[in-house]
């Protein structure tokens, strides 16, 4: 069965007005990274007790879903799902413009970013922020190679090989990012192995939640079909990811709720912790995982208007949940003494960390989507992402319509 | 040339004299300021939390007056190398106070987790940050077990020859590293403490056995904080 692919016209007032609305967010984004900059981190919510803000929850949720979004190529390519290649090559693209958005804000968030080639020539192969940097460069050449041989059809024989290849790194890529956490003996919310798989199984969920809204708003802006047995599938595996999420969520708070020394820690972010506590029912709970189950394995699932809201509440429960993880994992206070408490220290010890997200750190933030976006659109309109059409026969060789 | 066995005899005992005698005279000297820091030291503190004194922050004003460490008075994010706690025993109710700063582990995290290696550990055991190389990623705050380090906020102003501070990066307690070359023998924090007669803070080489801090680490029992994290610190605690 031959694919085929268009660019999108990209004329149209509705085009132009896209990429003006997302190229005035990553504008006002980059102002707010030079109004840190400029001024220093004190104008923002950050202190030396909460050191990673809304840039970082921002940051590590596009990075995580960056890998994810690469799934559905994956799909195609190393599990061999025939319906899924024509998807493959916009999956390509959003793993790689998803991590360049991430990569953007973190590198704008640091103290230093002018010290970006310090970052790039100097090395402490023992730090997994090191590790990460060649994963995430790496993972952006990978891509990019798989997105050329399947576009090059005189390479198209090499899909399989580069796939697995590009699949495994972004294997390694999430564990790398899990790992950033997962290795800090420090903080009683982290030093965890399972934080690792953790963050894959997230990447799964928030990947294909956006890749889905990407997917159903330029098939519909640009009037291409998209077949029900085909949206049917992508709407099921986004269910199952999300089931996936939440065993993973489970798994972490019942170890920790056996474990004695991690009850504060649980105490605090299932009870006592107020915004963190609310961020983890009502934002990565009920928003990122109970209600969007519930619309996709319910009738409302047959409305594709409620699926794409199923998708945007995974894309905000996501964002909730690495809040809660990164703010929430350090407003904790450190366990400094195994059978003492500090009951008094200039220093914040022994204290829940107060922390205000500042409005520069979200348009930082808010600004690194833009960046995927803005590049995601521009990309389409240069190059053939998109299949020509999802209609269900154009998309699937073995589908058969179900008889009237 | 051929020793007969007299000869030889008392030129081993000569030599049997003089290397361990030679071996001293090493260990006491301070090295030169053009020697590098060698493993042959491992400088540390041992604090006796039943000496420091309630409402003392002696140390606190002395180390940040020594090495111009000032803010703005936005307590959040002004940073401090080292600042006193008051501690309240969970079963007895038992309260104490003690100063906190960097431990100056064996193994720091912070060490580990540098992606740049700007957070690095001297032959001697001092962990520092390289100030050209520190991009600000704050990493290492997120790995010390102490909360032992700060990421400067704002503009800095009445620098320290000695302790150069810069907006954007991360710092932490020295060890008054420059006072350590000097050859002073002591710290600003151990010093200050010592002139209000407390003597809670004792500056000396843990590798040095005939020095006073392995003296009285090797008589009396003393603790690690968070000896579970097996970080092997220079900074150590009796009394608590």
């Amino acid at each position: 069965m031959h694919i085929h692919y268009r660019s999108i016209e990209g004329r149209s007032v509705g085009f132009l007005a896209l990429l003006g609305l997302l190229g005035a967010i990553v504008a006002v984004g980059l102002g707010a990274a030079l109004y840190m900059e400029h001024n220093g981190h004190w104008l923002t919510g950050m202190t030396n007790q909460i050191v990673w803000g809304m840039p970082h929850v921002f940051a590590v949720f596009l990075i995580v879903a960056a890998s994810g979004a690469l799934n559905v190529a994956s799909i195609a390519s190393v599990f061999g799902r025939q319906m899924y290649k024509p998807l493959s090559r916009l999956s390509g693209l959003l793993a790689i413009t998803l991590l360049v958005g991430g990569l953007a804000v973190l590198v704008l968030d640091l103290g230093r970013p002018d010290r970006l080639t310090v970052a790039m020539t100097y090395y402490n192969f023992k730090s997994i922020f090191a590790w990460n940097i060649f994963l995430y460069i790496g993972f952006l050449l990978v891509v990019a190679a798989y997105l050329w041989i399947m576009m090059e059809r005189r390479m198209n024989d090499y899909s399989k090989p580069v796939g697995v290849f590009a699949f495994t790194w972004r294997l390694i890529l999430t564990t790398g990012t899990g790992s950033i956490f997962g290795f800090l003996v420090a903080r009683s919310a982290y030093d965890t192995a399972v934080l690792a798989p953790m963050f894959i199984v997230f990447s799964f969920a928030y990947g294909l939640a956006i890749f889905l809204l990407v997917l159903m708003a330029a098939m519909a802006w640009t009037g291409r079909a998209f077949g029900d047995a085909v949206f049917a599938r992508l709407r099921n595996l986004l269910g199952v990811f999300i089931a996936g999420a939440f065993y993973f969520v489970l798994v972490y708070h019942l170890t920790n709720l056996y474990i004695t020394e991690r009850h504060g820690i649980e105490a605090f972010i299932l009870r006592d912790g107020g915004q963190f506590t609310a961020a983890f029912w009502l934002g990565q709970v009920i928003v990122g995982y109970v209600a969007p189950f519930a619309i996709v394995y319910s009738r409302l699932g047959r409305s594709r208007a409620m699926v794409a809201l199923a998708a945007v509440l995974v894309v905000l429960g996501g964002i909730a949940q690495m809040y809660v993880t990164i703010i929430g994992g350090q407003a904790y206070p450190m366990p400094l003494f195994a059978d003492k408490d500090i009951i008094e220290s200039s220093f914040f010890d022994g204290q829940v960390a107060a922390y205000t997200p500042s409005l520069p750190e979200l348009l930082l933030g808010v600004g690194g989507i833009g960046i995927a976006l803005i590049a995601t659109t521009f990309a389409v309109k240069v190059l053939p992402f998109l299949p020509a059409s999802l209609a269900d026969a154009d998309a699937d060789p073995h589908y058969k319509p179900e008889a009237a | 040339m051929s020793l007969n066995r007299r000869e030889f005899l008392g030129l081993t005992a000569v030599a049997a004299l003089a290397t361990p005698g030679l071996r001293l005279v090493e260990l006491a000297q301070a090295r030169a300021p053009e020697e590098t820091a060698t493993k042959l030291q491992r400088w540390g503190l041992l604090i006796d939390a039943a000496k420091c004194a309630d409402g003392c922050d002696a140390c606190v004003t002395a180390c940040h007056v020594e090495n111009g460490v000032t803010g703005h008075n936005r307590p959040a994010t002004d940073p401090q190398w080292i600042r006193k706690v008051k501690i309240k025993d969970r079963q007895t109710g038992y309260v104490q106070t003690l100063p906190l700063m960097c431990q100056h582990c064996e193994h720091p995290p912070c060490v580990d987790v540098c992606p740049t290696g700007a957070s690095f550990k001297r032959a001697d055991g001092i962990v520092l940050v390289d100030k050209h190389i520190c991009i600000g990623c704050r990493y290492c705050m997120m790995a010390c077990p102490y909360k032992a380090r700060s990421f400067i906020h704002e503009d800095t102003k009445d620098q320290k020859p000695h302790a150069p501070r810069g907006k954007g990066t991360v710092e932490s307690c020295t060890l008054c590293v420059h006072k350590v070359d000097r050859g002073d023998n002591t710290t600003a924090c151990a010093e200050a403490c010592k002139k209000e007669g407390h003597e809670a803070i004792l500056f000396g080489d843990l590798n040095d056995a005939g020095s006073e801090i392995r003296k009285r680490l090797a008589s009396a029992p003393s603790t690690q904080l968070r000896p579970d994290l097996k970080l092997n610190t220079g900074v150590r605690y009796t009394g608590l």
